[in-house]
């Protein structure tokens, strides 16, 4: 585990010494580039804030009704079952769906526990290790004019639920 | 989806706050987290550029480039009736290294290239319309299984929220990750050798 936090700690500083010293080798226009990226990124981060400001007022409001903690007890007995911390059960449903909205529910747990809690730490981590099955399936078969998804439902699920496992465990051992 | 899980969520919210006697509390909640979400974007923007303008470079520079050229046995392996000169491994390859990245938006365009790219092959070698190819299968699922190396939003979020050290979990991240797309390519293999290819 030290060994995973290490590498952590090393990851960014790493890439970017290597992004830049390759794209010095190659003789690009680093610095111009850079600018012309962030400015990208300007435009992403502005883009998805009209939904941000939707997801989480609906979430922030959906909380302070009680509603998600009905909803935690609700489910607390399966919880026990797969040895799965309940408060974050809305948030594994939530995210098969839509992760806009699960964005807001993570942001929600990060200020009700912390990010650095054992809560906070299995949300990043499940975050990091998910997807959106519906939303994903929908949007891409839709392009492709497919209506018979055959086994890809099931395949997305299994590897939720390996991704999920496995961030309960990790977050245990940190 | 969003217009009924959105619509509901507000719904929920102001009913049971209102049964709950939180219905004060809910009002609150709406003003403060809208506040919320402007102070948010705000924080994430310093990431987000930052890492935009860095994959600017490797483009430029010509690093993914060579990324898709390392990625051709990986291909081979997860679409062995995709033809070698077809134009799906590049969207393919180009989707996954959007996603190894973080770089969600960028994918979905690449992606949605592959599957028209996939849904062309799938119609030339004999498949229904309709149907779902094993290609198209393969793709998405190891697409929902999730790529990402590096969670940039979610480190965002977690400076923002008073993490100590925001990129802690990068490594355990790396894990699960693997683990998760691990599962999908066996449970690939095991539906491909359970039909008979």
């Amino acid at each position: 585990m030290n060994f995973l936090i290490y590498l952590s700690d090393f990851c960014i500083p790493l890439l970017l010494f290597y992004m830049v010293s390759y794209g010095l080798l190659a003789k690009t226009d680093i610095y111009g580039e850079f600018v012309e990226g962030a400015k990208d990124g300007f435009r992403v981060t502005f883009g998805i804030l009209p939904t941000l400001i939707g997801l989480m007022t609906g979430v922030g409001m959906l909380r302070a009704s009680g509603f998600l903690d009905l909803l935690s007890r609700l489910l607390l007995p399966v919880a026990k079952v797969l040895l799965f911390p309940v408060e974050l059960v809305p948030l594994v449903i939530i995210k098969l769906f839509s992760s806009s909205a699960a964005t807001g529910l993570v942001l929600d747990i990060f200020k009700e526990y912390g990010p650095d809690s054992y809560l906070g730490t299995v949300t990043s981590l499940i975050c990091s290790s998910t997807e959106t099955v519906f939303y994903t399936m929908s949007v891409y078969f839709m392009a492709a004019g497919v209506k018979k998804t055959r086994y890809t439902l099931a395949g997305a699920l299994v590897a939720t639920a390996a991704g999920v496992a496995v961030s309960t465990l990790l977050a245990g051992l940190m | 989806m969003l217009n009924f899980l959105w619509g509901g969520m507000i719904l929920i919210a102001v009913i049971y706050g209102t049964v709950t006697g939180n219905v004060k509390e809910v009002g609150n909640a709406a003003l403060d987290s809208s506040k919320e979400a402007v102070e948010l974007c705000i924080t994430m923007l310093g990431v987000m550029a930052l890492w935009t303008g860095v994959m600017r470079i490797a483009q430029a520079s010509g690093l993914t480039k060579r990324f898709i050229r390392l990625a051709r046995p990986v291909l081979r392996f997860l679409f062995p009736e995709v033809p070698e000169d077809s134009k799906a491994n590049e969207y393919i390859a180009s989707n996954m290294l959007a996603n190894i990245l973080g770089l969600g938006w960028a994918a979905t365009p690449f992606g949605l290239k592959a599957m028209e790219e996939l849904q062309k092959l799938n119609i030339e070698q004999g498949g229904k319309k309709e149907v779902a190819s094993r290609a198209m299968c393969t793709f998405l699922i190891i697409n929902i299984s999730s790529l990402q190396l590096i969670p940039v939003n979610i480190i965002a979020y977690r400076s923002q929220y008073g993490s100590v050290n925001p990129a802690q979990i990068v490594g355990p991240a790396i894990l699960a990750t693997l683990v998760s797309t691990l599962a999908a390519i066996i449970f690939i293999k095991i539906t491909d050798r359970k039909k008979g290819r």
